[in-house]
């Protein structure tokens, strides 16, 4: 009898445990308002999992360092991220690689804005009237919001951000950018273009209030990168079925959520430059 | 004229402020900071309760962050008072409570990652020191008496659970239950560094500018902790303890290879890990102190000193609005309302929102810093001046609080003043995370930078800070002869 009732809990327990499959799970650099992140990135989640057969879960995280930890501590095995967090991610994952790039990733730019009281116009090089200005960063992570800005600045005056300009601050993401500067509490700010270019697409930019005022020249930004370890744990060949997910993905609605008009494959070495200037600037050791 | 000491040492205080206050950076950089400020007030008095998801299970994940964390820390900071007499375990307690919650979710993260665990760890740690201390000095208090009529030959363990527990029982249960509220802060808190607590949402609906989501959640914080001797009964208490582990949520698995890397290579100064020496080791550490710890430590001190004296004023105008001696009850209901208001929102919260709404000075930190602590010692000093039973004649209005009840209230308000300023200066390291130059600033441009080494140095800089100003307190409470009763210390 007991035996009996022991073989039916045992078969009911395994009946009721599910084929156990190993989740993959992603992140993405927190670099817009936390909405649009959701929405974008559970639809890739969908996107992913019915290509890969496997589950897939996006997880949000608060800052860039965090989805770099979380990438290195392996608790994530996939990342969208900027120029910088993915040099600085593949550096801290031996055998890390990055898979893809959205196309307009290889000729990426950042905007220098205004408010409309500082009266700076629009011009070629970055206007002197900057100076002495306040003005605000992204995220201190950030590739388009904080290194390659950071780099012209210098370029630019020979000097650091925090002697050009009367008050330098960090705004978190590149949407916060815009309405800050928006609002005057920042006179001067740099972000990623292509958020600036979505936003005044859905005409949610007080274009009396802000305006764009110089334009980086271009560089490489964001990729998708990697673990090395993951063909181990969902079988092989399973980076390279990751990657052709990802530049196959033509669904129109779904690109326009990053915005990119479609993804390329991409490796390690497109980003050698970011990372010199990274070690120039002295935020990688 | 011969003023008293705590008048003398009330003056200096005020000195050094306003000496900081010439050097603190206080302006107000927003070109109109009024018109968001508009836009927040329509936006807390239109809540929205309905659109925000997942805001249920936010609350009950701060509740359950909260109950775990404090119950940890409440029993290991129990063990800690009972080992209280050796230097060394005063010593380390001294040291966890040092170091902010924050802090130690900030490091935590990097090696337990979104565990749950992480944020349990981040409350308990900091709380047990805190406890330790508290505790020990409750039981230090009891009534030797009991003890004294035991028959010879009963062992200590009996002797202490008959003759000393019983008596610093209640003591125990009170302040427990007041780190409980404050356990419920700080939960709320870690969500701005990604826990999944109500901080979390708090953030991206405020940075969204969806100000009736902030409403909606600043609403259901306050309700929840103005309620929470209601909810949290004594007898109710256990079964918390027991069911909150389970609504921590999953989180992702720890990886434990992660945490051996973080203490044998993370933290190991790059000089070493690299191979350096000890001259590489040197120009390291040169380097830190000149271009971050020093400037770090400047601004904070600066800050610190000027919400001090901000926070004394805060305190003489806010303790009337509770007291009997002014007023009827109706408008006493209105000022404990506007007090459980500022003592409920966490100084990070508030200054965070004066950040987006004035731009970066020091001047957002300073006022939420004075608001927060300022409503908390209006509140005991309120509960106090309660106490005094004013002559039928005594005179009214302003000749009242001057010469009747500030001279009674001036030595507790002095004392709770001194508790709080190593409290007001780990927030104000703190505040930095927000982009304040103090030393949470570096530490997070560090952290952001993946570079732990430099961050753990900060973090012992910033800890070693706060040790020294605890002292410096001590000392001054010492030389002014000044008690209060530790269970509503308000640490």
């Amino acid at each position: 009898m007991l035996k009996t009732l022991k073989r039916a809990l045992l078969l009911s327990l395994a009946l009721i445990t599910p084929a156990v499959a190993e989740t993959f799970v992603f992140t993405a650099i927190p670099d817009a308002d936390e909405t649009k992140l959701r929405e974008r990135f559970q639809s890739v989640a969908d996107y992913l999992s019915q290509k890969l057969d496997v589950d897939v879960r996006y997880v949000p995280v608060k800052d860039y360092a965090a989805a770099v930890s979380a990438f290195r501590n392996n608790q994530v095995q996939l990342a969208w991220f900027g120029g910088l967090s993915g040099v600085q991610a593949r550096a801290l994952v031996p055998g890390s690689r990055a898979i893809a790039q959205g196309k307009e990733d290889t000729q990426f730019v950042s905007y220098f804005i205004a408010h409309k009281s500082t009266g700076i116009e629009k011009s070629d090089s970055l206007p002197d009237a900057v100076k002495g200005k306040t003005f605000t960063f992204g995220s201190k992570g950030s590739t388009s919001g904080r290194l390659m800005p950071e780099y012209y600045i210098r370029e630019a005056f020979g000097e650091s951000p925090d002697d050009v300009f009367s008050r330098v601050g960090f705004s978190g993401n590149h949407s916060r950018t815009i309405r800050l500067v928006e609002a005057g509490t920042y006179e001067i700010g740099a972000l990623n273009y292509a958020v600036w270019d979505s936003e005044m697409e859905a005409g949610t930019i007080d274009t009396d209030k802000v305006k764009v005022i110089w334009q980086t020249p271009p560089y490489q930004d964001y990729q998708w990168t990697i673990r090395g370890d993951v063909d181990e744990r969902y079988g092989d060949g399973f980076i390279e079925k990751v990657q052709t997910a990802l530049v196959e993905m033509k669904d129109p609605e779904l690109l326009g959520k990053f915005p990119r008009s479609e993804f390329i494959p991409a490796s390690n070495d497109d980003y050698d430059s970011i990372r010199n200037t990274a070690e120039e600037i002295g935020i990688i050791d | 004229m011969m003023a008293s000491a705590s008048v003398r040492i009330s003056l200096l205080f005020v000195a050094i402020g306003l000496l900081s206050l010439f050097f603190a950076d206080i302006a107000i950089t927003s070109i109109n900071p009024w018109k968001d400020l508009t836009a927040l007030f329509i936006g807390i008095v239109t809540p929205d309760f309905l659109s925000l998801q997942g805001m249920g299970t936010a609350l009950l994940r701060t509740i359950a962050f909260a109950f775990t964390g404090v119950a940890l820390g409440s029993v290991s900071g129990f063990l800690l008072a009972l080992a209280f007499r050796w230097r060394v375990v005063r010593m380390f307690s001294a040291f966890i409570r040092a170091i902010h919650e924050l802090f130690w979710a900030l490091i935590f993260l990097q090696f337990f990652g979104f565990h749950p665990l992480t944020g349990v760890l981040a409350i308990a740690i900091p709380y047990a020191g805190i406890f330790a201390k508290v505790y020990s000095d409750i039981l230090d208090e009891v009534d030797p008496t009991p003890a004294r009529v035991l028959p010879a030959g009963t062992s200590t363990f009996s002797a202490f659970l008959y003759a000393r527990v019983p008596d610093a029982l209640p003591h125990l249960a009170t302040y427990t239950a007041y780190r409980l509220e404050c356990g419920l802060r700080s939960s709320a808190v870690l969500g701005f560094v990604g826990l999944p607590t109500l901080g979390f949402y708090l953030e991206s609906s405020f940075s969204q500018g969806f100000y009736s989501e902030v409403g909606a959640l600043l609403i259901l914080f306050y309700v929840l902790i103005a309620t929470l001797r209601f909810w949290a009964r004594p007898r109710l208490v256990p079964f918390y303890i027991i069911a909150a582990p389970f609504f921590l949520g999953d989180g992702l698995p720890i990886v434990w290879g992660n945490v051996v890397r973080f203490f044998t290579e993370d933290i190991v100064p790059s000089p070493i890990r690299n191979g350096d020496g000890i001259a590489g080791l040197a120009t390291w550490l040169s380097e830190l102190t000149l271009h971050e710890a020093l400037p770090g430590i400047w601004n904070t001190l600066v800050l610190t000193q000027v919400a001090l004296v901000l926070t004394g004023i805060c305190t003489l105008i806010a303790f009337p609005l509770i007291s009997r001696h002014f007023g009827g009850p109706k408008r006493r209901g209105i000022g404990h309302i506007l007090l459980v208001i500022a003592r409920s929102t966490p100084e990070y919260m508030l200054a965070y929102i004066l950040l987006q709404l004035w731009g970066p000075s020091m001047l957002p930190a300073i006022v939420a810093l004075a608001l927060h602590n300022g409503g908390i010692i209006g509140h005991l000093i309120g509960k106090r001046s309660n106490e005094i039973r004013l002559r039928p004649d005594a005179p009214q209005g302003c000749d009242r609080y001057h010469y009747e009840l500030l001279p009674r209230l001036y030595r507790p308000f002095i004392a709770f003043l001194l508790y709080r300023w190593e409290i007001i200066m780990r927030e104000t390291a703190i505040l930095g995370i927000l982009g304040i130059y103090t030393l949470g600033f570096y530490v997070d441009s560090a952290i952001q930078n993946i570079q732990f080494d430099r961050a753990m140095v900060l973090i012992l800089i910033t800890a070693s800070l706060n040790i020294l100003v605890d002292t410096i307190s001590r000392r001054v409470r010492q030389h002014l002869k000044l008690r209060t009763s530790v269970t509503c210390e308000g640490h």
